[in-house]
């Protein structure tokens, strides 16, 4: 007799999360405890930036107070202790995306490893055309003629460094629309994109819309074309299980401290093929083999794009953040993430005057919504709910031509984490409902 | 601080009355010299347009154009209610006087026998996110003096 173990009976091994647990984990957020102007904080601006937990602190602060020093030189303990943990937690960072360990870059954040790419690139086209460097760069060259193809949807840190890069090599950059829910027009996307498309970069969630982008689609229109692929994996990496080979992306970034990790950390991952060729970004110190007066050669990947003093203790953090996910299971989190944000879209489309930007209720999104309230300007929707102790984020979300496109200059956006119960969700609901009265529209 | 001490009534009601609103179709007076600034936040996209007209020393119109919050709204009705026809000297007067309030953190109160409606956003001065969106129209405004000067 054969005892069979179905995958489903394994899922429902393992429980939901619910407030109860929610309300265990929030014990393990210092900052969350405290009252904002005399009310209990609802901190649902996660989107911009996460809280960290003691485990995260206390790894920073026992780096150093314990081994702080420079890595990847000096024969002392210390050195070779913070060199020890500093490898470790990219190994960590590697395991938790699916990569290879010399596939794991750190950068400060992910416009940092956004830009690596971009200059890298540029650089690429420079090296091709003096015959410096591997022959494949000629592949990797961008020039006058080429495209560059981003999507309406982009974050500032996912445009600009496009638009820099298109300026620089005399290429020209075109955009993926989107229609009005918010979704990407994949069938605008099959027709922009060609042989001539050198790089495809787009997000996997929307920090505005909250949308989860196709990826296997984009990728395989990417491939069809030639072009690198890169995802901007800001809103996703933190929320849901992220595997960078399944997804099949040349490069991918994200910010530690969108996930429970301290700021001036982030990842870059990339192909190793394509790092052990692609030009550095940044030069100085720590990333070279041979340096003469007249020039130098440099590491392979990662230390290749590691100039300078890293960020070791935000690392240690970040690998300290990444352990508090995993134990927790990222699918969990997905799962309880999306429940809250289908309670904010339910919640916001039954208040009159309120317009939800991106799928409407009982459509896929992220834990996030953003949403405009007739006749009253986002930053007076957000200081009406500051005043009641719940932090939101208002503006243009680092996404001018979205909002440009939509009709509209700011939104007021609520983006939850894994320490938000459902009672912060109608909270905020609540609030939002009273903004158009005090108002007076 | 309340929120009403933020957003005070008099606020809540210049934000929609929005007097001096309406650039096009308002022709600067003949023989005025005119200046015209626009200044953006670009936090939140808040802008504004502003133009005046100084005729023998005093301004003799001041008329804008905006987008944004109410404070910023309110701040540019207030402003072109209070001006028009102050001697340029007097508004370049209040305006520094206005500055000095809002960026005080709440240490320099106004006074209305001054500022007149511009004192009701003395609370603002207590929430340094917000001093900029009371800010925009008075610095549109000391540009476009300087230009008609």
């Amino acid at each position: 007799m054969a005892l069979v173990t179905t995958p489903a009976t394994l899922e429902r091994a393992v429980p939901a999360m619910d407030n109860a647990e929610v309300l265990r984990i929030r014990n393990d957020f210092p900052v969350l405890g405290q009252l904002v102007n005399g009310q209990p904080l609802v901190y649902l601006d996660s989107g911009a930036t996460s809280q960290n937990p003691l485990s995260v602190i206390e790894a920073e602060q026992e780096f150093y107070e314990q081994r702080n020093a420079a890595v990847h030189r000096g024969a002392h303990h210390l050195a070779v202790e913070a060199t020890e943990v500093f490898e470790d937690a990219r190994q960590t960072l590697a395991d938790f995306i699916g990569a290879d360990y010399a596939e794991t870059v750190w950068a400060s954040n992910a416009t940092e490893g956004l830009n690596l790419v971009s200059y890298a690139l540029s650089n690429a086209s420079l090296w091709a055309a003096q015959g410096r460097g591997d022959a494949r760069l000629k592949d990797l060259a961008i020039g006058p003629g080429d495209q560059i193809v981003v999507t309406e949807m982009e974050h500032h840190a996912n445009l600009i460094p496009w638009q820099e890069l298109a300026f620089r090599t005399g290429a020209t950059l075109r955009y993926i629309p989107i229609d009005d829910a918010g979704a990407l027009r994949l069938d605008v996307a099959a027709e922009i994109l060609g042989r001539k498309t050198k790089v495809l970069a787009f997000t996997h969630a929307s920090n505005v819309l909250g949308t989860i982008n196709p990826v296997h689609e984009l990728v395989a229109l990417g491939r069809q074309a030639g072009a690198l692929v890169v995802l901007d994996a800001c809103q996703s990496a933190p929320h849901l299980p992220l595997n960078v080979k399944e997804l099949d992306v040349d490069f991918a970034v994200f910010s530690g401290h969108k996930m429970l990790a301290p700021t001036g950390i982030g990842v870059l991952y990339g192909k190793q093929d394509l790092l052990d060729v692609l030009p550095p970004f940044l030069t100085g110190g720590s990333m070279i083999t041979t340096v003469t007066m007249e020039r130098a050669e440099f590491l392979p990947a990662p230390q290749r794009f590691e100039a300078g003093t890293q960020r070791i203790s935000q690392a240690v953090a970040l690998a300290a953040a990444v352990n508090y996910l995993t134990e927790t299971g990222l699918d969990r989190v997905h799962r309880w993430e999306s429940e809250l944000g289908q309670r904010m879209v339910a919640g916001l489309e039954s208040i009159p005057g309120i317009r939800v930007l991106g799928p409407a209720a009982g459509q896929e999104r992220i834990g996030l919504a953003a949403f405009d309230v007739d006749g009253v300007h986002a930053h007076d929707v957000g200081q009406f709910l500051d005043s009641r102790g719940i932090a939101v984020r208002v503006g243009h979300h680092c996404a001018q031509p979205l909002h440009r496109r939509l009709g509209l200059t700011a939104t007021t956006r609520a983006s939850a984490y894994l320490y938000n119960t459902t009672d912060d969700i109608d909270a905020f609901l609540e609030s939002v409902a009273g903004v158009r009265s005090y108002f007076r529209v | 601080m309340s929120l009403d001490q933020l957003y005070q009534q008099i606020i809540l009601d210049h934000s929609k009355v929005r007097h001096g609103s309406g650039l096009s179709g308002l022709a600067a007076p003949a023989g005025a010299s005119t200046g015209q600034s626009h200044q953006l936040n670009p936090v939140c996209g808040d802008e504004v347009t502003l133009r005046v007209a100084v005729e023998s020393g005093k301004v003799a119109q001041i008329s804008w154009d905006g987008a944004g919050c109410s404070i910023s709204m309110a701040s540019a009705s207030v402003l072109s209610e209070l001006a028009e026809g102050m001697t340029v000297d007097e508004l370049h007067g209040v305006i520094g006087t206005f500055r000095e309030v809002l960026r005080s953190r709440g240490k320099v109160h106004a006074d209305p026998e001054i500022l007149g409606d511009a004192a009701a956003f003395e609370g603002v001065a207590r929430y340094a996110a917000r001093v900029k969106c009371a800010m925009i129209s008075w610095v549109a405004a000391e540009d476009a003096l300087n230009q008609a000067a």
